[in-house]
Formats: C-alpha cells, structure tokens, sequence
C-alpha cells in the first residue's frame, strides 16, 4: 500500500497531512504537481492551502496542473482520492465531484472545531465510525459553502454521497450548527463510486489528542482498512 | 484585438459579498438598490490567430465555473 501527497504552490497541509499517514504506519510521498504520474498510489491526497493564492477561483487553476490527468486516471482505476478544504475545492473544479464551493455566508474566514455528524458508514472512507457519529474536527477556511443544483443535490441525497455534515455537539443537523452556509450543512460528499471524497474540514490537524482531537483518524483509519492496511496504534 | 470577460455569479445562487454590497448601499442613501451581484472583469489582449469559439471554451472551461457562474464575452477591435 502506497500514499501520495499531492504539493501545489500555494499548498500548506501537505506537511500535517503526511505526518497523519506516516503516525499510522503508512509509506507515504509527496508528489509535486508538475510530475505527471502517482507512482501507483493507492491513497492521494489533495492537500489544504491556496494553491496559485487561489487566483480567479478557489482551485481552478491546479485544477490544470500536470499532475491532474493522472489523478483523474487513478481515480477512475479505483484508488482512493481524499481533497480536504483546498483539495475538496480542487477536486470539484476538476469535476472528479459534482458542485462547487462559494465564499462563507457571513464573508469572515473562520478557524475553529465543528462537529460532523458521520452520515453514511458504508464507504471507504467512514467505515471505522458508525452512522450518527459526531465527529469534532477542525475548520479553516474563507470558502467553503458547498452549492450544487438541485438535481445534483438529490442524487446526493439518493445515492447517500453525503458523508458528512455539520451538526451541533449531540448530533442535530441544524441551521445554527452551520458554520459556512453550505446547502444542508453539507461538509463531505464522495462521488458515485465512493472512492473520492471531498471534505471541508480538516481530519489531518485532528489526529493526536495532544492538538485537542484525534477524531480525524477515522477518515484515515477506514480508508487504511478499506485498502486491507491495519493502522499503526 | 481585446476581449473582455464578465463572470457573476449565477442568479440561483447566494452572493453573499453581492448582499454585503446591497445592504451597504442602502445604509448608505440609496434604498432603491433591491439587489447587488458581485463578480469579476477579465481583460485578454490577443495577437495572431484564434476564433470565438476558442474564446467560449476558456470561459467555460478556466474563467468561469458553470455551476456557480454565468459569463459574458464581448470582443473589440
């Protein structure tokens, strides 16, 4: 089993997201975004930041990089692809998921833990929590209020993509619980196949108790268990 | 030859910086102004060859995103 770690300009939790893997025994690369191959990576991860300072859209450039038509390719062959805050916003200009992502309702950047009601267990990426599971997680971001259509939106809700949402600490999903104005506090979605999946919050800045949550561990751990891997305790 | 790109955001959509911008005209004299859209200018300079419909495919594909945004192109000589 192999991870990659994808590195725009601009990207700044490739570090964090790489430290994550490697605490749970995982053989994990960066991969700058001018190569042109994941080396057959099971795991990717597209990372947070600002990659190209977010320029004319949150993504829409790296959406371009060289390093895209693989990632697309690897997709499509079933390995697992996670985009988190920036890498969710990369992932959906790419159209590797369906939607986008606009500025916050209230216009302010906001960093701070959110609690995530898991919606769906059986995905790759859930499987080590059960569904209802609240989740607390951190968030940083200016742009993450995720919109779709509403066609879009009800295949979501129909085919059970949505993983996550944003709830409040006993697990409610309500207009309060919601931080960014994401269409029904949407945090998470995967695409149809369930093998990429795109999120707002942070799981890598959540994984040592020591930094105030280990709950993101369980996107990796299930994506590890999903791969056959046992995590390193 | 110049093309000018105007993208906004989509009706459909909230434009949270659009009600910023509305609410922040009322107070400041204008009531009339019901509504406010907030988008972006994107000024291209061209030389040598190229066709309009390559001109709506960067739109599409790179200036604009289609499920948030609408686009208008206009070019000039």
């Amino acid at each position: 089993m192999k991870a990659a770690v994808l590195r725009f300009p601009g990207s700044n939790c490739d570090q964090d997201a790489h430290l994550a893997l490697r605490e749970l025994g995982v053989d994990v690369d960066y991969i700058w975004h001018k190569d042109t191959s994941v080396a057959g990576s099971d795991l990717i991860v597209v990372p947070g930041g600002f990659s190209y300072g977010d320029y004319l859209r949150c993504g829409a450039i790296a959406r371009f990089s060289p390093i895209m038509p693989a990632v697309k390719d690897a997709a499509k062959n079933g390995a697992l692809v996670i985009g988190i805050c920036n890498g969710f916003q990369i992932l959906c200009e790419a159209h590797l998921l369906p939607g986008a992502l606009i500025r916050n309702r209230d216009l302010h950047f906001i960093c701070e833990h959110v609690r995530l009601r898991v919606e769906n267990y059986e995905t790759p990426w859930t499987n080590d929590a059960v569904t209802g599971t609240v989740l607390r997680i951190p968030i940083a971001h200016g742009e993450g209020g995720y919109t779709a259509d509403a066609a879009t939106l009800k295949d979501l809700n129909r085919n059970r993509q949505i993983l996550l949402r944003y709830c409040d600490a006993r697990g409610a999903v309500t207009p309060e619980a919601n931080p960014n104005g994401s269409l029904e506090n949407i945090a998470g979605i995967c695409n149809a196949t369930r093998n990429v999946f795109g999120l707002m919050p942070h799981p890598e800045r959540a994984c040592d108790a020591r930094l105030g949550s280990a709950d993101g561990r369980a996107i990796f751990v299930s994506a590890l268990a999903h791969l056959g891997v046992k995590a390193a305790a | 030859m110049k093309a000018k790109v105007i993208v906004l955001p989509k009706q459909s959509i909230l434009d949270p910086q659009g009600v910023a911008v509305r609410d922040a005209v009322q107070h400041h004299g204008l009531p009339a102004v019901k509504s406010a859209r907030v988008g972006k200018v994107i000024e291209l300079e061209l030389d040598g060859a190229f066709s309009e419909d390559q001109l709506h495919e960067v739109c599409r594909d790179l200036l604009s995103n289609p499920v948030i945004e609408d686009y208008h192109l206009s070019v000039e000589n």
